[in-house]
């Protein structure tokens, strides 16, 4: 808890009673008042028993959820050498006016950059400025012998256990499957999640040329060059791997109906995988690629790209709602249009990253809840708690239960609002989902206890959030893990050694590659070979009905074909 | 002489893919000359008895390893081996597949297997190219084989890595240029870069027998290479043929993607509808070395019936048999590590009976869909039809006559392979060929074979098979993707100069990424961008790390539009 000295100030010890409310967790709702104490939630029950002179919040029977958690953003992933317009500062409030209490932010090293180092920038930076609690994923740039070292540091001493591969991004960021089944297979050994950015790099990177071969270089390229298909295949060869290795796998950004229903069909074989679709995945699509507005269509412009198919946000809800995918991030990263305009005559340029941090839970409300499609416990779930559950969060983060933190927000089920960049807390000029109504929204907002959000009004303090250390082999994730490792001890057969005859290989054609996996020298320590045809007595040989048919002229056989199988050493 | 004799089938029941009807067959010269009832016929024509039997167009066995050396190793079955087994099955043409090493040129390697195969093969032949190395310098080549050399398939290799192995953009540019060709892309769908580290731990455990292949070639490596490759196809808009069908899943991933209207197709083999991987547990090495073959033999016992039901229901299209003969002291050459076993297995002899037994014995495919599957679909895939895989007039007189009725029991001791394993040792199927006519020529009567060394043509094959490329021609037209006609933007331009360090080139880059226009003034209140304008939060200081030279928003000037 590196970061806890600086926030202690902020901890006022206030004492706040949640009065006639009713608790919604993720497995049941029920009245209760909660009563909270130096941040932390002391008591929940009905007629509690509380100091004097205790702050009184009157829920009104409204919801009391646990704080939202938004397990993916990226406040300060640099694009170019530019800074995102949102920094911790500006994101966690934003973050905070939506109801999320919790951050996860993806420290995103470039290729050659330490890991450990790039952990610490985000660290120190988010200690400054974060208004709400946070954690960090770390992004691995590249796979070599040296980023294990600091992995595992990162694991066993800073509070780290999910780490973020990437598929796409040839040539900078993109693993190869050897790779990835490395690093699979590492930071199984660590206890960690593997989070994974699925496309496929390779042929984005030649759909990318084709199409600007064509002349386009509009953001339509992007999702042009990036179709949904890539995605999908990208997720299935993730699992592929996660299975081989046997290792949890977390598909970030769940961008489109394929990919969401290869996680599906992955998790009906059991599969240890988990997916999360976006705030603009579930609420909004790529039809705005297309705009001729080009601020607007770029504004749009992320990895994978929003699905044109207007669909989709439906499917991806009704996903979320029968738990096939389980976690909502936002995947927030703004930068400005001038940023963007980077990439004005070349959309491969363009920096990439959407805003949804802050409207994350209400569209989730508003378009799976109110459409009757979830109910409120799994709103909490895909909100808060699964992710505090896949990433060791809980139940200290991610539920409203004694001991827990008091990370709260009261919901109001029937607020309506109009999304738009004027009101938004985001310094991004423009919002993706203009324009778009959202009911549902957060009353009251408290972070550790502290009231940051009320009515309309933040009260956040800049520095006041602290970072999170998350625990290696989350039950959640590593449970079954532990078991298969069990249960899949792959054996071998116990034979006699093979002792007939072996064909002579020793002048091998120079174009034949040597085997690098060779464990012991195949054949330099055989008998001299003697013919001994008619001694085999190796069982599916004998008399050959073609036997007077002479063989042919190139046969270089040393000994017979057939040969003894020696069992009778076996016990 | 090279034709062969006057031959009339009398009585027999012609089967062909879409219709089976009642009547004689006149050939003459190597090729159907007459059909129906009553022919009138030269004098002295050979009489061929039919009666209670079917009349089926010869089958076609598109894949074969009769050549291609592993590790050195010459197949313990060659042109002449192998041919004249898979005559004694009723396959009356092969398709070897060319395999051509790294480095080397395709037309030569192609040339050399020509050679051998035309003093060799008892039986008409065709070869597809397997390339191991692509890179843009085999155009030519490719072009070549295409347009003058008769090849319209090529195979690549998703496996074998640091050998054989294509990468995803490999094979993006390979189907790229197969598809301008007109030619069929084959995969090898499996994933070498999880075999290659699964083999690697495997040998660390101590696992060396050929149990390790199985184990290291799990069926998960296979479907997703499946998965891939046709993702891959649909990107390049290119056919797309997945060699060995291995698994229940890989099947049933192409038949999905068939159902979304991909351009695919599916190729079980012998031993993967007729046995199952349980063997490569034997406790005899021997037995299962023999069973070694990639994509591997799949352990779960359902797999063969499973396959064989989407064989029937057109999800999957053609059976071959993969046949690649190595003998005991050949794959022992892997005795103390599975992954130096030479891959390959038989099943050029049995294939005919085991789809018979399999599928029509049991009730799943009727005679015609068994003809499809066995010969016509072949020879539509690869531009042979209607030479091949019809009984036509016309059409070469590669006729087999078919009885149901008849079993037989396969045994090493009795099969015309060199091999002294056969992995289908003691099962019993019905359905045999009775006589064989390969080329106008009796081949096979009576039990006897009587084949001639060298009797076998090389058959030519043209670019452009209409089954495959009426579709994808469509789609390239269809296909062609439209940017947005909007004005330039020219509103701000974040500065870039100051790049870090670590940010690798783009290689993509077209023109200069950020023009002139940065120099500009900051012109925040003339700003027409439509979408900024004032904004709630604008007294609240944005922070000093930014370094706008130009104002968030901008203009998008669509006044030059049309």
């Amino acid at each position: 808890m590196s970061g806890s000295k600086n926030s202690i100030p902020h901890l006022t010890s206030e004492r706040l009673l949640i009065k006639g409310g009713r608790v919604v967790n993720d497995d049941q709702s029920f009245y209760a008042d909660v009563y909270i104490e130096d941040g932390l939630i002391k008591q929940v029950g009905e007629n509690l028993v509380v100091p004097g002179g205790v702050k009184v919040i009157e829920a009104n029977g409204r919801m009391v959820i646990p704080g939202g958690i938004d397990v993916n953003t990226c406040l300060m992933k640099s694009y170019l050498g530019t800074q995102p317009v949102d920094d911790f500062f500006q994101g966690t409030k934003a973050a905070l006016a939506g109801g999320t209490t919790m951050i996860i932010d993806h420290v995103a090293p470039q290729p050659g950059d330490s890991l450990l180092e790039a952990f610490e920038r985000w660290q120190e930076a988010a200690d400054k400025k974060a208004c709400c609690d946070y954690s960090l994923h770390v992004d691995i740039p590249q796979w070599n012998e040296n980023v294990k070292d600091e992995l595992e540091l990162l694991v066993q001493d800073k509070g780290i256990n999910s780490f973020q591969v990437y598929m796409a991004y040839k040539d900078v960021y993109q693993m190869t499957d050897s790779e990835l089944y490395e690093a699979f297979s590492f930071l199984k050994q660590l206890g960690a999640v593997v989070l994974v950015h699925a496309e496929n790099g390779d042929l984005i990177a030649q759909e990318q040329r084709k199409i600007l071969g064509m002349g386009i270089t509009g953001p339509e390229g992007h999702p042009l060059s990036r179709p949904e298909e890539l995605e999908a295949e990208a997720v299935f060869r993730a699992i592929t791997l996660g299975n081989r290795v046997n290792c949890p796998v977390y598909i970030t950004k769940v961008m489109s109906k394929s990919a969401a229903d290869t996680i599906t069909q992955a998790r009906r074989k059991g599969s240890v995988v988990f997916g999360e679709p976006i705030t603009a995945s579930l609420a909004t699509d790529g039809s705005h690629y297309w705009s001729k507005n080009w601020a607007k269509a770029a504004a749009y412009v992320t990895s994978p790209p929003l699905s044109p198919d207007q669909t989709t946000p439906d499917h991806l809800h009704t996903l979320l709602a029968c738990g096939d995918l389980q976690v909502v991030g936002s995947s927030h990263c703004a930068y400005s249009t001038s940023q963007k305009a980077i990439g004005k005559d070349d959309f491969t340029l363009i920096p990439e990253g959407i805003n949804g941090v802050e409207e994350r839970m209400g569209f989730v409300w508003d378009k799976a809840v109110t459409m009757g499609k979830m109910d409120e416990n799994q709103f909490v779930a895909v909100t808060s708690t699964n992710a505090a559950k896949i990433f060791n969060l809980y139940p200290r983060k991610g539920r409203i239960a004694v001991g827990s933190d008091a990370d709260i927000v009261i919901w109001d089920p029937d607020s309506v609002k109009t999304i738009t960049a004027k009101l938004q807390q985001s310094a991004a000029e423009y919002n993706i989902f203009e324009g778009l109504e959202c009911r549902g929204g957060p009353v009251l907002v408290l972070s550790q206890g502290q009231v940051v959000y009320e009515e309309g009004k933040l009260h956040a303090q800049q520095g006041t959030g602290r970072f999170i250390p998350r625990k290696p082999f989350p039950d959640y994730a590593y449970q079954r893990v532990k078991f298969r490792n069990q249960v899949k001890r792959k054996q071998g057969v116990t034979r006699g050694i093979y002792d007939g005859p072996v064909y002579d290989v020793a002048p091998t054609p120079k174009y034949i590659t040597p085997s690098p996996s060779a464990k012991t020298s195949p054949t330099s320590h055989q008998p001299p070979p003697i013919r001994n045809l008619h001694q085999s007595n190796f069982s599916l040989s004998g008399a050959q009905i073609d036997d007077n048919i002479p063989r042919r002229s190139g046969h270089r056989i040393v000994a017979p074909p057939g040969g003894r199988s020696n069992i009778t050493s076996l016990g | 002489d090279h034709f062969g004799d006057r031959l009339i089938i009398k009585g027999g029941k012609i089967v062909n893919d879409d219709q089976s009807f009642y009547a004689d067959i006149y050939v003459e010269d190597g090729t159907i000359k007459q059909i129906g009832e009553n022919l009138i016929v030269p004098s002295g024509v050979k009489t061929v008895d039919a009666y209670g039997q079917l009349v089926i167009p010869g089958g076609i066995d598109a894949n074969t390893n009769l050549y291609s050396p592993q590790k050195g190793l010459n197949p313990a079955d060659d042109f002449y081996q192998g041919t004249r087994a898979a005559l004694s099955g009723g396959t009356t043409t092969i398709m070897d597949h060319v395999l051509v090493e790294p480095g080397t040129s395709l037309l030569t390697a192609f040339d050399q297997w020509k050679d051998a195969a035309e003093q060799r093969a008892c039986c008409d032949f065709s070869l597809h190219v397997d390339i191991t190395r692509w890179h843009e310098g085999l155009y030519e080549e490719l072009e070549t084989l295409v347009k003058d050399k008769g090849v319209n398939s090529f195979l690549f290799f998703m496996a074998y890595k640091d050998k054989y192995q294509s990468s995803d953009s490999q094979l993006y540019e390979a189907f790229s240029v197969l598809r301008d060709l007109g030619a069929i892309a084959q995969v090898h769908a499996e994933n070498g870069d999880i075999i290659d580290e699964e083999q690697k731990k495997l040998l660390c455990l101590g696992i060396t027998g050929p149990e390790g292949h199985v184990i290291s070639h799990s069926e998960e490596v296979e479907t997703e290479a499946v998965y891939r490759a046709i993702t891959i196809a649909k990107q390049s808009n290119c056919p797309l043929y997945v060699t060995k069908v291995m698994s229940k899943s890989a099947a049933d991933v192409i038949a999905k993607a068939r159902k979304k209207g991909m351009v695919v197709y599916g190729e079980p083999i012998t031993a993967g509808l007729a046995t199952d991987g349980s063997h490569y547990w034997s406790k005899d090495w021997a037995i299962a070395a023999a069973f070694v073959t990639s994509p591997p033999l799949n352990p779960d016992p359902s797999t063969p019936q499973y396959l064989t039901s989407l064989l029937a229901c057109g999800d999957l299209q053609v059976t071959s048999s993969a046949q690649a003969s190595f003998s005991t002291a050949q794959k022992a050459v892997g005795k103390d590590n599975f992954t130096l076993i030479p891959e390959g297995t038989n099943g050029i002899e049995e294939r005919m009976s085991v789809v018979w037994d399999r599928a029509v014995a049991t009730g799943m495919m009727d005679e015609n869909e068994f003809v499809a599957v066995t010969s016509t679909n072949a020879a539509k895939l690869f531009s042979m039809y209607p030479r091949k895989g019809r009984i036509a007039v016309g059409s070469d007189a590669d006729i087999v006559i078919w009885n149901p009725k008849e079993t037989r029991i396969i045994s090493a001791n009795t099969h015309n392979l060199n091999l002294e394993v056969n992995i289908f040792e003691g099962l019993e199927f019905r359905g045999v060929a009775s006589v064989v006519i390969s080329g106008g020529r009796v081949l096979l009567e009576d039990g006897k074979l009587n084949v001639t060394e060298g009797s076998g043509r090389f058959i030519p094959r043209k670019a452009f098979p209409d089954i495959v490329y009426k579709r994808i021609k469509a789609r390239s037209k269809m296909a062609e993707a439209h940017g947005v006609p909007r004005g330039n933007y020219d509103g701000p331009v974040h500065d870039v100069i100051s790049m870090t360090k670590s940010v690798p080139p783009t290689p993509t880059t077209r023109g200069p990424p950020c023009p002139k226009t940065l120099t500009g003034p900051r012109n925040l209140h003339q700003s027409g961008f439509t979408l900024a304008g004032a904004q709630i939060d604008d007294h609240i200081p944005r922070r000093s790390a930014q370094r706008i030279v130009a104002p968030p928003g901008g203009r998008s000037n669509i006044t030059s539009l049309s």
